[in-house]
């Protein structure tokens, strides 16, 4: 990466009296940054394989050999246990069902559930951050105070102790879990903030008298973008690893859906009796999701410099 | 090793950092001597290799730095090809370093007696006897009590007496060479004073020889026989301190000392010269003369053959083939500025009154400002001079309306009472008062093209949108002197220098009566500097606004202001035209302050000596806040009293007991005792 | 309601531990100015986990007992896994960390870096799956359950303990790793580590006594305060294990709605966190001498 500086001097030198130029630089120095993150062999698989499992939530039926929920299970009932073998690669469980169409089919809710809570806990985290980031004294007491709050009970104990509250269903898991990472997300982006509003563009812009929520969102947003996106990225592979644990717990997705924790949660218990595969693929499945997502991650906070 | 041995020699080095597989040259070629006991500067400005120079000798470059050629020999001992142990044993004993920002350079969770202590004990002493030397050695640079310094965790001193440890750590090896890599910036002027006579006295006693590198030329013309500029890694003038400064032979020497604002060059007398142009590009190597693209001298052949080194005096060379003209370098400006400065017409636009504020910092009220009275009249530049501590900032934020003062605080726009804050101004005290903030990289949001900075500005203070909005940003533009070209980029995109004119294009947007510019050159190289002070120079001649300068540099506050303000732990000690500031009688503080700063003239003022440090906030001096530093205390009434601010000529106005007669007898002669060098 | 009221006086928290290590360095040194450390806190504390030991707790619905004779026993269990994931985890992931950042953007720094993000980031339950499958059911090796027969030796105890202890280890190892890792890698590039350098002293002693004095600070105060993450972890690993730990009992609570048991075991964990976050932030004080004497002189 060219330091400012530098791409200055490239700007200036070619670029006085000559708009073009100038912009071409710009686009350049976007494009390298997206060249850079191609060029990363982990970002590389970890979108490889992100995208399979995207493709596995949308297309599912198209994809898996057989039906996820079993169907006609009166017909299938001398296929259950069945170890892997080529008719299913990844055997049958105890109900006959076909492993691998089950894994397949497990992809959507568990990718339903992730981004959205994700991206729910992000929006509620970087108002919260922004306003008590900007705002310090007591706005920042009265967002913050709870905030600790929480961070003291394991989101895992807290998502338990409130879905059985709210009765478990897959809506409840998106909110809970995307109001659990909100403070977590706020206090990252409230970091950010902080930092940020010391800097003298912001003095510049209350010299001006420009009201808070303009200098919130439109100055200084625009700015803490990088920390955001990772923190994004971050908590995507927590929402993927909390609503799993939950679902597993028997909190989250409920039966008869192929989700993968409640996969784990039904068949464990038969793995001392050697029935290892109805429990394997789908955490195995689990462990590369999580795995891509912070590959990504990792290719993402690389490339934005943190 | 003998003893007429060189200190060091480089021959034809070459340093490049490797960018994206690509090696950039950022030295070319440098060859250079340092004798036994000399000391030798190195100046030039950012970006021009002087700290690479510097780490390549003590063999630390960063990873993707490496020495492409040439040889380094210190005390006459090879470094190219020596071993890791070579180098270590080279560091604990030939050659040592000092760099800026004495606080990163200690460790904060170790006494500084153990990392004094650690020098020694890498030569082999340790336990009792290192710790001995260790109190020897701090005492040596004037540490009054030793014992208890060593014992402190660096966070405990202050940056002067931070420095001092850094400086005795250096020294406790005894070392051939020490390397002083801008030892003094960051540090108050009184500060740096003394520890530029510290390294002074030092040298004399250890016949030390001692590398100097700075951007600051009147420091290096101060402290070093020799001196080498740097222009993009090339070594293009060398010789004695006081010929190359009196009488350069290079252009970029001569275009370089022009910029400087000194010897009490004025506004309306005098434009500054610049440099235009930039300097090329990181590992550019241009076929002819480094500096041809921003050489007013330049000629076909400057651009074909790049010059040797000519010798061009004893001792002397310059790479230039025209070094004998270069002294006629073309100004950039017209010596005589071109229209007159409007006059001062004495009618205050701000006027503060018993301005004070007080923080709240760790259970201890801090008086930051202190019953501060100041008018600011129309069209003139205030200048506002004290060291870290004196208040100048908060006073500033203050009248913007970005910090509430004390109760009891008046500020007044054109004898209206303004508000605290800025939320309860009118749009029209908002637009008569904006500000250029030091630094253009956090000034201006990263995010935005410069059109849109701009234009918010115009948006929000005069409510101007659409084409009409577009037209006055390109005049504002226009009227720094930024190609419209540029408006499409980001701040990221442009340099410091263009930075700050966009800085100070938003600062005019809103037509301001008053402009508070806060240090707003001390983030820029001298040539830099010298545009950015001709600009505001040029814009207050044809707008008429007002400053209130605020900075650290002397000669950049007398070139541009007419009246200064001199403030000390929120005080006002003196206040009065430019002119008389500078010229005795003073407030012997600003007798201290002038004394402490450095000239390119070489010519030394009698060396005032502040003892102590600036207090702290907290426990303010009672009487005179000046008294426990001052040299030339009277006695118990400066310690119970405090002196009014008193008119002693018409317009000037002192705080002081000593009688304004006497304060001109006492700084007419020299003071006895208190004079160095 | 009592959690929120315990949770109102944490005490003032590391703001590494807090923003993470993806957070920058100023910000952190805002946070943690902010936040300061008030000692008489410690007193507060004192008198308010004196008043909830002394207090009853209450009688859970389900198993008709009192709460306490469920959850001390439990909370032993507890201890003694989370005790042994931690001595194993905290040395291994610290070197790991200084390892990966004496390679920075090398190789082994790669794979450090990646393997422990991935390992973190691998819920424990699927941890444990895997485990079982190696070590129990393949390789036959380890017990699949962790409970000990009574009256075990310490060193069956560990033997049982060792599958979940090690699943807790993997997802622990990322975090502490990252933040050891980011630690060296500041102290590395500070200027006092350049000035030890600069001084001759050898490669070993810069390291040792300039950088990791520095580095390490911040990372043991995240290890103490991953002493509350670990408890979402124990409720999956005690299930999976059949261990009868806080989380296993905490699960069995909620699974038959019994509020008093959720509250006290929920309240448990609660101050077992603060608790931990406290001897951090001393812990973190004593050896920071810029905290220590920061009202000195």
């Amino acid at each position: 990466m060219s330091t400012p500086e530098e791409r200055a001097v490239l700007v200036e030198r070619g670029g006085l009296g000559a708009p073009e130029e100038e912009r071409r630089a710009i686009r350049v120095a976007r494009r390298e940054r997206f060249a850079l993150l191609l060029r990363s062999k982990t970002f590389l698989a970890g979108i490889t394989i992100f995208g399979v499992w995207a493709f596995c939530a949308v297309f599912g039926e198209l994809v898996a050999p057989y039906d996820p929920l079993g169907g006609d299970l009166a017909a299938e009932i001398g296929n259950r246990l069945q170890a892997p073998s080529l008719s299913h690669p990844f055997g049958t469980d105890e109900l006959g069902r076909d492993v691998l169409s089950r894994v397949i089919g497990g992809a959507r809710d568990i990718l339903t559930i992730a981004p959205l809570a994700a991206l729910l806990g992000t929006a509620l985290g970087t108002v919260l951050g922004l306003v008590a980031g900007y705002f310090r004294g007591a706005a920042d007491d009265l967002i913050m105070r709870p905030v600790d709050a929480f961070l003291a009970i394991p989101p895992v104990i807290l998502g338990l102790v409130v879905l059985t509250a709210l009765g478990a269903s897959q809506w409840w898991l998106i909110v809970v879990i995307g109001v659990l990472f909100a403070p977590i997300i706020g206090r990252t982006v409230r970091a950010a903030v902080l930092a940020e509003r010391e800097l003298e563009y912001v003095q510049a812009a209350r010299l001006r008298n420009e009201r808070a929520p303009y200098i919130m969102f439109a100055e200084i947003l625009p700015n803490v973008y990088a920390p955001i996106l990772v923190e994004f990225t971050v908590r995507l592979g927590y929402a993927v690893f909390t609503a799993a644990t939950l679902s597993f717990l028997g909190f989250g997705v409920q039966p008869p859906s192929p989700d993968w924790g409640l996969q784990i949660k039904d068949t464990y218990i038969s793995i001392n009796a050697g029935y290892w595969w109805p429990t394997l693929f789908p955490a195995l499945a689990i462990a590369s999701l999580v795995i891509s997502v912070n590959l990504i991650t990792d290719g993402l906070s690389r490339v934005l410099g943190r | 090793m003998s003893l007429a041995a060189p200190a060091l020699e480089l021959d034809d080095l070459h340093v490049a950092y490797t960018v994206r597989g690509v090696d950039r040259a950022v030295l070319r070629g440098v060859t250079l001597a340092i004798a036994a006991g000399e000391s030798y500067g190195l100046v030039g400005e950012s970006g021009c290799g002087k700290s690479t120079a510097a780490f390549a000798l003590m063999r630390y470059l960063p990873r993707n730095g490496k020495i492409t050629g040439g040889s380094i020999r210190i005390a006459g001992e090879e470094l190219m090809g020596l071993s890791a142990d070579g180098v270590r044993r080279l560091r604990a004993t030939q050659v040592s370093m000092v760099y800026q920002d004495p606080g990163a350079a200690l460790n904060p969770s170790m006494r500084v007696g153990d990392q004094v202590a650690e020098v020694f004990a890498v030569a082999g002493t340790s336990g009792g006897d290192a710790r001995e030397r260790s109190r020897e050695m701090l005492a040596r640079v004037q540490i009054s009590d030793p014992d208890r310094v060593l014992r402190r965790y660096p966070h405990q001193l202050s940056g002067g007496m931070q420095q001092r440890v850094v400086i005795a750590m250096a020294l406790a090896s005894d070392p051939t060479l020490l390397i002083l890599d801008e030892p003094t910036t960051g540090l108050d002027a009184t500060v740096e004073a003394e520890v530029l006579d510290l390294v002074a006295n030092l040298r004399a006693e250890l016949g030390t020889s001692v590398l100097f590198i700075s951007h600051n030329l009147a420091v290096i013309r101060k402290m070093c026989e020799r001196v080498g500029v740097l222009y993009a890694g090339r070594l293009v003038e060398e010789g004695p301190a006081e010929a190359v400064f009196g009488d350069p032979r290079h252009p970029y020497t001569v275009g370089l000392l022009r910029c400087i604002p000194r010897g009490g060059l004025r506004k309306d007398e005098h434009r500054l010269d610049t440099i235009p142009g930039f300097l090329p590009q990181l590992g550019e190597v241009p076929g002819g003369c480094v500096f041809a693209d921003r050489c007013g001298l330049v000629r076909e052949v400057c651009r074909e053959h790049e010059p040797p080194l000519y010798p061009v005096g004893p001792g002397r060379t310059s790479r230039c083939h025209f070094h004998a003209e270069a002294q006629s370098l073309p100004r950039t400006a017209a010596p005589q500025a071109d229209a007159a400065f409007r006059e001062p017409d004495g009618v205050p636009v701000v006027r503060a009154e018993n301005v004070a504020k007080t923080f709240r910092h760790e259970g201890h009220d801090v008086r930051a400002v202190d019953a501060l009275s100041v008018a600011v009249r129309a069209g003139e530049t205030l200048g506002l001079v004290g060291e870290s501590g004196s208040g100048k900032t908060t006073f500033a934020r203050v009248l913007l309306g970005l910090t509430p003062p004390d109760d009891g605080s008046v500020i007044e726009l054109d004898g209206r009472l303004l508000a605290d804050r800025i939320t309860k101004r009118d749009p029209e005290e908002v637009r008569a008062l904006q500000i250029v903030f030091q630094n253009p990289d956090s000034a201006l949001n990263r995010r935005f093209t410069v059109r849109r900075i701009i234009g918010r500005a115009l948006t929000k203070l005069l409510g101007t949108r659409g084409a009409e909005r577009d037209t006055r940003v390109r005049a504002l533009a226009d009227a720094v002197r930024l190609d419209a070209a540029l408006l499409h980029s980001r701040p990221g995109q442009l340099s410091g220098g263009l930075k700050q004119r966009v800085a100070i294009a938003r600062a005019f947007a809103g037509e301001p009566r008053l402009v508070v510019c806060d240090e707003p050159t001390s983030a820029l190289d001298v040539s830099v500097q010298a545009a950015i002070l001709n600009l505001l120079a040029d814009l207050q001649r044809d707008r008429g606004v007002t400053y209130l300068f605020i900075s650290h540099d002397l000669g950049v506050v007398r070139y541009l202001s007419d009246r200064i303000a001199v403030l000390y732990l929120g005080r006002l000690l003196e206040l009065g035209p430019a002119e008389a500031v500078f010229e005795p009688p003073h407030h012997p503080y600003t007798e201290a302050l002038l004394s402490a700063v450095p000239t390119l003239e070489g010519e030394e003022r009698p060396r005032i000596r502040l003892a102590g440090e600036i207090p702290g906030h907290s426990e303010p001096p009672s009487g005179c806040v000046f008294h426990p530093r001052c040299p030339r205390k009277l006695g118990e009434v400066c310690e119970l009293e405090e002196p009014p601010l008193a008119e002693v000529t018409p317009g000037r106005f002192l705080r002081c007991h000593i009688p304004l007669e006497d304060l001109r007898r006492l700084q007419a002669q020299l003071p006895q005792g208190k004079t160095t060098s | 309601m009592i959690i929120f009221a315990a949770a109102q006086i944490l005490p003032g928290d590391v703001g590494r531990a807090i923003l993470g290590p993806f957070a920058d360095q100023r910000a952190v040194d805002q946070l943690n100015e902010e936040l300061g450390t008030n000692r008489s806190v410690v007193v507060q504390y004192a008198d308010w986990i004196g008043g909830i030991l002394r207090g009853d707790l209450g009688d859970s619905y389900a198993f008709r007992r009192p709460v306490e004779d469920l959850v001390w026993p439990a909370l032993q269990n507890s201890a003694k896994l989370a005790l042994l994931a931690f001595v194993i985890v905290v040395p291994v992931a610290i070197l790991g960390g200084v390892v990966a950042a004496l390679g920075e953007g090398r190789f082994r720094d790669r794979v450090i870096s990646i393997g422990g993000l991935s390992a973190t980031a691998i819920p424990e339950f699927v941890w444990a799956v895997f485990l079982i499958i190696v070590f129990a059911l393949w390789l036959d090796v380890l017990p699949v359950s962790a409970q000990a027969p009574d009256g075990a030796g310490v060193l069956t105890q560990a033997r049982y303990l060792l599958l979940p202890a090690l699943a807790l280890v993997f997802v622990l190892f990322g975090y502490i790793a990252r933040m050891a890792r980011a630690g060296t890698i500041e102290a590395l590039d500070a200027d006092y580590a350049r000035t030890a350098y600069l001084k001759g002293l050898p490669r070993r002693t810069v390291l040792r006594r300039h950088v990791l004095r520095n580095s390490l600070l911040p990372t043991i105060a995240v290890v103490a305060t991953q002493v509350g993450y670990l408890f979402g972890g124990l409720v999956v690993i005690e299930l999976i294990f059949n261990y009868h730990g806080i989380g296993e009992l905490l699960y069995r609570a909620v699974q038959r709605q019994d509020f008093p048991l959720i509250q006290s075991t929920v309240l448990l964990i609660g101050i077992v966190y603060l608790l931990a976050t406290l001897a951090a932030d001393i812990l973190y004080s004593l050896l920071n001498p810029r905290i220590r004497l920061a009202h000195e002189e």
